[in-house]
């Protein structure tokens, strides 16, 4: 069965004064039906970029798509048409989480009000019909409304909201933080996506309510069979959350694996210095030297080689291939680190 | 490092803000801080540590006096800082400086960096010449690992993990002795998060530096920190060399903040945790213990009886009616 979302060799340049930043240098990406994928990677490595080039919403200009497919169940998303894109895909078959719940709840409306808008227009039973007027003027069509609220109220059950009805009339600011981070991946699972891109959902939250998010989270993804691409720059929440990890690094992805084999057998460079950098309760911390390279005019071939001890002459002139040591486990490094837990 | 002097004493430190009905009508008070009490030993890093809301920064500016206190007492060189007028205060910074989260973004985008680092000595050493704080200057950004052709440059032209690094130099130009750092690794990548804590560590090292750490990361904290000191809901309910804190906490809050930690590799937290709900609204705490709301632990006596902070093991203090019997229950 083919991966239910497979990015092929995707390059995305970013126009800039100084000229065009390439911000993903031919990134491949495969996500399989069900399975919830970790996209690790320091600010700056193109996460968000290719998590926006999916959902379709990269802001062109500036952004450029110059190559690649992205194909969801068969579909090349970067040919459909934007019509298409937003009546079908985005915000139904692909959903999003975003990092601020409170950046994407709106404070003057109630809580209910914008869940039902979003249903409006995305229920699985249908959509409002595109009517003359704006938004929330459309009326809601009468015939779906209350299996829409059921629906709704289902879904603050589940992502256990206490008291739904009650929570539908409040406003956001009347909810915690993690309670609103409860809301926006309830909406995300009101219309039964195939894909949820979640962009950092626990970054804003405290330890243990990003525990209880990400138990949350994990729970209701696997029940229903939604796949996942969380992007995410903290080793330790993916390792909580993920089937298996994909490591980007200054645009190009450098290892994929599986969540175990990942920590006991890292073997790009990259990879294995990310995972030193951790602080351990020894009071050791190790540092990657250098810094990482501007995107205008970035390093030829692996953009790592200039940080990278292992590297040789032709890490600079090619890009290495796609090496599977294993099953399930993708590499793309001439001179890979012995496959070692490390240290 | 061994624990010297007591350089800050704090005592029943106290910072109650009113609040207000629609009216402007005084309705209340949040206790952001309740009655802290710590010491801190010349050249350890003491970590504060709780999720938002606990307090932690309103104790660190509170410390330095951009919040007057409401109560309790804090010596630092011998005198009490609570109440201390603002000029006198002023005087005390040079000695007590506190590191924003981002220290770079105290930087002036239209000054150079040499500027920018000099500001600090025309402020509080009118005495020094310039050709003093000039080489003072370069000793600073030397001490941070950055090359002095850096001076010449603005803050735009110098990476974030860089504009960091000056503004920690930026601190170091008036040799304060003790620093009061607030999240100084939130936000920031892993690799970029390592060079900042061994710079941390390194300047501690050469500059005879206390720190008072506050931050919500606890790897970070277990890393770094000698002594911990956990915060919920503005009150310390347990403080003590770091070790003991990590290898058996003694109070339960404690216990299920440690077992919230990612462990990358190693155990799944979202297997086995289990702390049910959200901390109480601040302007409205429960009787007694405040933790017991979420505790598994909680019976009659943590409703009738706030528990009082008290010493478990010699040097390590807990605040739970039951800290010796965790196990057991």
């Amino acid at each position: 069965m083919p991966p239910l979302l497979s990015v092929a060799g995707l390059r995305v340049g970013f126009d800039t004064d100084a000229g065009r930043a390439q911000v993903l240098d031919g990134v491949n990406l495969e996500i399989g039906r069900g399975e919830v994928v970790g996209l690790v990677g320091e600010s700056g490595c193109g996460k968000t970029t290719l998590a926006r080039s999916i959902l379709g919403i990269l802001p062109r200009p500036p952004a450029v798509i110059e190559s690649g497919r992205i194909d969801l169940d068969g579909t090349d998303l970067l040919t459909l048409p934007a019509r298409a894109m937003n009546d079908a895909i985005r915000g139904r078959r692909i959903t999003y989480i975003p990092q601020d719940p409170l950046g994407s709840l709106n404070p003057v409306f109630r809580v209910g009000t914008q869940i039902m808008e979003l249903m409006k227009w995305k229920s699985p039973d249908g959509k409002a019909r595109r009517g003359r007027w704006p938004g929330l003027f459309t009326p809601y069509p009468h015939k779906r409304r209350r299996a829409d609220r059921a629906r709704v109220l289902e879904a603050l059950r589940a992502v256990q909201i206490p008291d739904p009805e009650a929570a539908l009339r409040k406003y956001p600011h009347q909810f915690s933080g993690g309670q609103r981070q409860r809301l926006v991946i309830a909406m995300a699972l009101l219309t039964e996506p195939r894909l949820i891109i979640a962009d950092e959902p626990t970054t804003a939250l405290d330890v243990t309510i990003q525990a209880q998010i990400l138990a949350l989270l994990r729970r209701l993804v696997k029940e229903r069979g939604i796949s996942v691409l969380f992007t995410t720059h903290d080793l330790g929440t993916a390792y909580e959350l993920c089937d298996r990890i994909v490591v980007m690094y200054a645009g190009q992805e450098v290892e994929s694996a599986p969540i175990d084999r990942f920590f006991a057998h890292p073997a790009h460079p990259y990879t294995r210095r990310l995972l030193e950098s951790l602080p351990r309760p020894d009071g050791s911390v190790r540092e990657i030297p250098g810094e990482i390279p501007g995107l205008v005019h970035p390093p030829g071939g692996c953009r790592f080689h200039p940080r990278c001890p292992n590297a040789g002459s032709e890490c600079g002139e090619h890009r290495p291939p796609v090496d599977m040591p294993e099953a399930g486990h993708a590499l793309r490094c001439y001179h890979p680190d012995p496959m070692e837990p490390p240290r | 490092m061994t624990a010297g002097e007591t350089v800050l004493a704090v005592r029943d430190l106290a910072k109650h803000f009113p609040l207000h009905d629609a009216l402007g009508r005084r309705k209340g008070e949040l206790r952001a801080l309740d009655g802290v009490s710590f010491d801190v030993r010349e050249g350890e890093i003491l970590g504060i540590v709780g999720e938002s809301g606990c307090g932690k920064s309103t104790l660190g500016k509170t410390l330095m006096g951009l919040h007057p206190a409401t109560g309790g007492r804090v010596d630092f060189e011998g005198r009490d800082l609570v109440g201390l007028s603002k000029g006198a205060y002023r005087r005390i910074r040079s000695r007590l400086q506190y590191v924003y989260q981002d220290p770079g973004a105290s930087l002036d985008p239209r000054w150079k960096i040499a500027s920018s680092l000099a500001e600090p000595l025309v402020v509080h050493r009118p005495d020094m010449s310039k050709a003093q704080r000039a080489e003072a200057v370069r000793a600073a950004i030397r001490s941070v690992g950055l090359p002095e052709g850096h001076l010449g440059l603005f803050p735009h032209e110098l990476s974030g993990g860089q504009q960091r690094r000056v503004g920690l130099a930026r601190i170091l130009t008036l040799h304060p002795k003790v620093l009061i750092l607030d999240e100084p690794t939130s936000g920031l990548d892993v690799s970029v998060q390592a060079t900042i804590l061994k710079l941390l560590q390194g300047l501690r090292a050469e500059y005879g530096l206390t720190y008072l750490f506050i931050s919500h990361d606890l790897a970070v904290v277990r890393m770094l920190c000698d002594r911990v000191a956990v915060m919920y809901l503005g009150k310390i309910v347990e403080i003590g060399p770091t070790e003991r804190i990590f290898a058996d906490p003694r109070h339960p809050y404690t216990r299920s903040l440690l077992a919230a930690i990612p462990e990358p590799g190693g155990r799944r937290i979202t297997e086995d945790f289990a702390l049910k709900g959200e901390p109480p609204n601040p302007a409205s705490l429960p009787s007694g213990c405040r933790f017991r709301t979420r505790c598994d632990w909680a019976a009659d006596r943590c409703a009738a009886e706030e528990p009082l902070l008290r010493d478990i093991d010699g040097g390590r203090f807990s605040a739970c009616h039951f800290a010796e019997t965790l196990d057991e229950r």
